[in-house]
């Protein structure tokens, strides 16, 4: 019987107990952080989408070749003499037109490897983690600054002028034997 | 008296009857269960520390309505091997069973939907239906997770009726009438002439009725709570073992009719507590329409109150959702025929020695 009214006891006391507890976290905030409108603090060394400023950048591939998943791809073509490609925000001079630069970011695996070996600091990680696309092919991100028509351009151009040297320079051989003939043919 | 009213007003019985039976549906349980459900989803998520439905109006007001638009669209599956003539009585018994309940209740002195002198047998009765329809729905679903739900429910539903009746005798000898009206009509005037603080009695009564009545209301709460297949006692619907118990196979408006009966039920079981216990629609603090002299006020105040102390209670069964684990099955047992069955029969006899002084 004691053992009873003390199971009743029990029971009562330790529900009220509950009761009580419940109550009170209905008047704690919630801690409920409501995403789209209201964004969670980001962890200081986070790591989210790359990009590239292409101001900046050289076309040293040093970034492409510190990528463990090939997910960067970049083609660069001399500039002609003449041309003056400016100078990067760390007095470094530009001497390469960069006509590809894509990062498959589907591919990109956020080790922040290629950050670092950059000597001009271009290539660096925002705090953008939205991204999501329908088409996997909307994810290679092109960074080059320049136009399509610029980059066949900057194509042509490089191989006229390498056309020209090849020519001036087999004018210059073709000239040098002329003159080697000529002078065997004087000493005869 | 709102049949009465309706036929005179209209002059066809017929018309007047179906109105009258529609008038609780519409303009109760309907907005009663999308204020609840809110309600439930809110309170729930600020007792855990979370915002709730936050998307849908302001502060998530029209979620509830958004839920029911998608029930509605949804479609209505039955699986090939169920019993489907059962499959589809079944959410319609369950939700007769608790509707049929609301026939009976007086929402104010004004507005009860049939003032029979038998209004508490009636609703004891008639709450019965909703135990044959879950275990129409459990066995007619072919499922051995929905069987086992319906089989814990129909066990637990009809040993939990015993103290639930037991209770309401005990204030049958204290009012002498089963007509929920009259019940009302003795608990009037302030809250301490409410049943639970001893009714109209005086003297050495009611002061010994007192701590009877605060026993039989603890008693006929935890019952009535088990009745509706509220957590502690949902293991008829144990989500985390049952997946959700005897209305697992049901999709679509079946599914709704499920849940408007339970939240119905929530209602209609918190209606009787209060008629018993808490002055039915009786103002704890008089009227403002008497003080006034606008008589046509005091109806709409009692309805304020019954709702008021309706919704109260309901509230206090959410707040204990959210605060206890469930029950096993022989734990559940055991709460019914150790416990509350005997203390409500002790009670029972100690209530019924006093009204003899």
């Amino acid at each position: 019987m004691k053992k009873y009214l003390n199971n009743i006891y029990l029971a009562l006391s330790t529900i009220f107990i509950g009761m009580k507890v419940t109550f009170k976290h209905l008047f704690v905030p919630a801690v409920t952080i409501q995403y789209p409108s209201v964004k969670p603090q980001l962890p200081s060394r986070e790591r989210n989408r790359l990009y590239v400023n292409m101001d900046d950048c050289i076309g040293c591939d040093q970034c492409a070749r510190a990528c463990p998943v090939n997910c960067i791809e970049i083609e660069t073509v001399k500039s002609i003499p003449g041309e003056d490609l400016g100078q990067t925000s760390n007095g470094k001079r530009k001497a390469l037109w960069v006509t590809k630069f894509d990062i498959d970011i589907a591919k990109c695996c956020f080790c922040e490897l290629c950050v670092f070996p950059c000597p001009t600091d271009c290539i660096y990680m925002t705090d953008v983690y939205e991204f999501s696309e329908f088409e996997r092919n909307n994810l290679v991100y092109d960074f080059v600054t320049l136009t399509e028509d610029e980059r066949i351009d900057k194509k042509a151009n490089y191989e006229k002028m390498m056309a020209e040297k090849a020519a001036q320079k087999e004018a210059e051989l073709k000239a040098k034997e002329q003159a080697k003939k000529d002078n065997t043919e004087e000493n005869k | 008296m709102i049949f009465d009213f309706l036929s005179k007003l209209i002059g066809s019985e017929i018309i007047a009857s179906i109105i009258s039976a529609l008038l609780p549906l519409f303009l109760f349980i309907l907005p009663f269960a999308l204020i609840a459900v809110y309600l439930e989803r809110k309170v729930s998520a600020h007792m855990q520390d979370r915002l709730g439905p936050m998307r849908v109006g302001y502060h998530g007001l029209l979620q509830t309505i958004a839920d029911f638009i998608k029930l509605l669209q949804k479609e209505d599956i039955i699986a090939d091997q169920n019993d489907k003539p059962l499959f589809n009585i079944a959410p319609v018994l369950v939700f007769t069973g608790s509707y049929a309940v609301f026939a009976a209740l007086p929402f104010t002195s004004l507005y009860i939907g049939s003032n029979i002198n038998l209004g508490l047998f009636y609703i004891i009765g008639i709450s019965g239906l909703s135990v044959i329809g879950i275990l129409m729905a459990g066995w007619a679903s072919n499922n051995k997770y929905t069987l086992l739900g319906a089989m814990r429910s129909a066990a637990q539903m009809i040993s939990y009726e015993i103290p639930t009746i037991m209770i309401v005798v005990t204030i049958l000898m204290v009012t002498g009438t089963l007509n929920l009206n009259d019940i009302t009509q003795m608990q009037s005037g302030f809250f301490w002439n409410w049943m639970i603080f001893g009714g109209h009695a005086t003297g050495i009564v009611k002061i010994l009725l007192i701590p009877f009545m605060i026993v039989a209301f603890g008693v006929i709460y935890i019952s009535t709570l088990a009745e509706v297949n509220r957590t502690p006692f949902d293991i008829p619907e144990a989500e985390s073992e049952l997946v959700s118990g005897y209305h697992t196979e049901y999709s679509g408006m079946k599914f709704a009719m499920f849940f408007l009966a339970e939240y119905a039920n929530m209602f209609a079981v918190s209606a009787i507590v209060i008629l018993l216990f808490f002055g039915g629609y009786q103002s704890p603090i008089g009227y403002l329409g008497n003080t006034l002299g606008l008589h046509w006020l005091v109806p709409i105040e009692q309805l304020f109150w019954f709702t008021f102390k309706g919704v109260g209670l309901v509230l206090v069964q959410m707040w204990l959702r959210w605060t206890l684990p469930r029950l096993r099955v022989d734990q559940l047992m055991a709460v019914c025929w150790k416990y509350l069955i005997p203390i409500a029969f002790f009670n029972l006899l100690i209530v019924g020695l006093i009204t003899l002084i």
